[in-house]
């Protein structure tokens, strides 16, 4: 018998605690295999957020920080400035990156701080229980707005992607998603371009990630995925938005 | 090494580097805006890491990240901004990582204003942020003892691997005076770092956490910092007497640079033959209650002066458990109480000691 599938090396064997067909699982076993894969567990140093990952320290099986709610790049920011060699990458989630901690992801990206940053988009506040989040979708419904969003009163829901990649600064920023195995294929791709540009030397790195709580949603798995497809990818198109290439030779960032 | 003459915020600034720390993570504001400007020349310098933080938030989480990965690292904000660092020092104190933070104290509360005072007594000393934790908190009275207690801050936050915070009213920051320097240990690397995040080659993985979901192991890492800081209170205790050998009724208490004038002050009565004593804390935090309260019992009166409305005069309150009358001038907003007030004020003081103690 031929052994073609195994546990990586890049994540602990403890049970996650995620919901039943909650992609968080998918995403982490991408990054674990990018950091096997790459040979980077020995001198990695992740850093988790506050949300439903909080405990993906508990999954990584590197070295690993417990950020508070937002702050993870700042974490980041602090150990990789003080031990370059170290390959470090922030997970974090729609609520920690793009409302509490904008501040913090904003800055980071544009200083052109040398780790990457994994940025779930499930459009909503899962931890807490459903709430709104700056990505969630108009008209979406979550527990702090039971009628939909509605633009006119809390505005559009923020594209972080596109919002990084105006940045001069960031090497890499893509947009991938986890909803089929032919889109799980292309985002891990992307997260290990992400990781191969930090080993690299290059300037930050962004992937995210478009994923889906069918617990907060109201839907079943495979309703989750198609409402994915049909609601979010047109709003959050998939692709590269930057990459080091297009600056090669200029002066105006990429590196 | 010979005395140079330098302002208190670069005089801290260059006592950290002495101290062995060249990584620094801040944010400008008044008036400690000169220990980042000295900083971000003088840290290239010896292959050391300045870097300006978007916020104060941000800095004190990212002295979070390089705490973490052990190595020493300092930050230095005045008032408005240790309320926003107030979140990243209870992780770090949560997560029992060496740092030393500096307050260049100025007016409040809010805005209030940028001359000196000394408002942050008992956001330093009783509640930086949330849950329970204790910082360590050195108080200086001169820019020489602000570089000496530099020093000493990196050895307390190293060996009991906690944050230690420096509290120097403005004029600390902004005064020059002439200050000797020890000798450099520039890039000195920290003692046993096995908490650090360094890369789990050869080793077993390292978690830098401060979530404890269960009750009882929270619990439990709550008494381990409890019982910490009893070793603390118990080991270092810092204070000064001045003027105590002899008889006296009424006592002076001050913190910092009030203490400073309050010398003064004493020196004025001295010379027509009144006698004061008074005891400064050097460290605001543990506060030597019992050195204290061994003057208090020599005493009649106690007077306590502060550039604030009232915060060290809690703890001496509490050091004097009722057994002595005390009293209290405190000026705010800027205004630094002048010696002639305080011989004012102990005149008063004085004038009010009877024959004998009230519940004695």
């Amino acid at each position: 018998m031929k052994k073609i599938f195994s546990y990586t090396d890049g994540l602990t064997k403890k049970t996650t605690h995620y919901c039943p067909g909650c992609t968080h699982g998918v995403i982490h076993r991408m990054v674990g295999e990018v950091i096997e894969e790459l040979g980077l567990r020995e001198t990695t140093v992740g850093v988790a957020p506050v949300g439903c990952s909080v405990l993906a320290y508990e999954y990584f099986n590197c070295d690993m920080f417990e950020a508070s709610h937002g702050r993870a790049p700042a974490v980041a920011t602090g150990a990789k400035r003080c031990r370059p060699n170290l390959t470090v990458f922030t997970y974090q989630g729609d609520g920690d990156l793009a409302s509490i901690g904008m501040a913090e992801i904003v800055h980071a990206a544009n200083r052109g701080e040398k780790f990457t940053t994994i940025f779930v988009n499930n459009a909503i506040y899962g931890m807490t229980g459903g709430q709104m989040a700056p990505t969630t979708m108009p008209n979406q419904r979550a527990t702090t707005c039971p009628m939909g969003r509605d633009v006119e009163e809390v505005g559009h829901p923020i594209k972080v992607a596109e919002l990084l990649s105006s940045l001069t600064t960031p090497a890499y920023v893509a947009r991938v998603s986890s909803h089929t195995p032919e889109e799980t294929i292309k985002a891990k791709a992307a997260i290990k371009q992400a990781f191969q540009y930090q080993k690299e030397g290059r300037c930050y790195t962004f992937v995210e990630v478009l994923s889906i709580c069918p617990t907060n949603w109201g839907l079943s798995p495979r309703e989750s995925n198609t409402w994915l497809e049909k609601e979010m990818m047109p709003y959050y198109p998939l692709g590269v938005l930057k990459r080091p290439e297009d600056f090669e030779g200029g002066t105006d960032g990429g590196n | 090494m010979a005395k140079v003459l330098m302002k208190g915020n670069e005089a801290i600034g260059e006592a950290a580097i002495r101290a062995g720390c060249i990584h620094f993570f801040g944010y400008p504001i008044t008036p400690q805006s000169e220990v980042p400007e000295y900083l971000s020349r003088r840290l290239p310098e010896v292959g050391g890491l300045y870097l300006q933080a978007e916020s104060e938030v941000a800095a004190s989480n990212m002295i979070y990240g390089a705490a973490g990965v052990g190595v020493r690292v300092l930050t230095t904000s005045s008032s408005p901004g240790i309320s926003l660092m107030a979140e990243g020092l209870s992780y770090i104190a949560a997560c029992e990582l060496p740092c030393v933070l500096v307050n260049i104290m100025r007016a409040g509360p809010g805005l209030g204003g940028i001359l000196p005072a000394q408002g942050d007594y008992l956001q330093a000393t009783k509640g930086t942020g949330h849950g329970d934790f204790n910082l360590i908190v050195l108080a200086p009275a001169s820019v020489q003892e602000a570089v000496d207690l530099m020093l000493v801050a990196f050895e307390l936050a190293e060996k009991y691997r906690n944050p230690v915070i420096l509290i120097g009213d403005g004029m600390i920051g902004q005064m020059m005076e002439p200050v000797e320097f020890p000798e450099v240990k520039v890039g000195e690397p920290l003692g046993p770092t096995d908490y650090a995040l360094t890369g789990c080659k050869g080793r077993e993985r390292r978690i830098v956490n401060s979530l404890y979901l269960d009750a009882q192991k929270l619990n439990d890492h709550n008494e381990k910092l409890k019982a910490k800081f009893e070793l603390i209170t118990e080991n270092e205790q810092r204070w000064e007497y001045y003027n105590t050998e002899e008889p006296f009724d009424v006592l002076l208490t001050g913190f910092g640079m009030m203490a400073r004038i309050c010398k003064t002050a004493i020196d004025v009565l001295k010379g027509e033959g009144i006698n004061i004593g008074l005891f400064r804390p050097i460290t605001a935090k543990p506060f030597p209650y019992k050195p204290l309260r061994e003057l208090i019992d020599r005493s009649k009166r106690v007077l306590c002066v502060e550039m604030n409305m009232g915060q060290m005069l809690l703890d001496v309150q509490f050091a004097a458990e009722g057994t002595v009358p005390i009293d209290f001038y405190g000026k705010a907003g800027g205004i630094i109480p002048s010696v002639e007030d305080v011989v004012e004020q102990l005149r008063a003081s004085i004038a009010k000691v009877g024959g004998s103690r009230s519940g004695k």
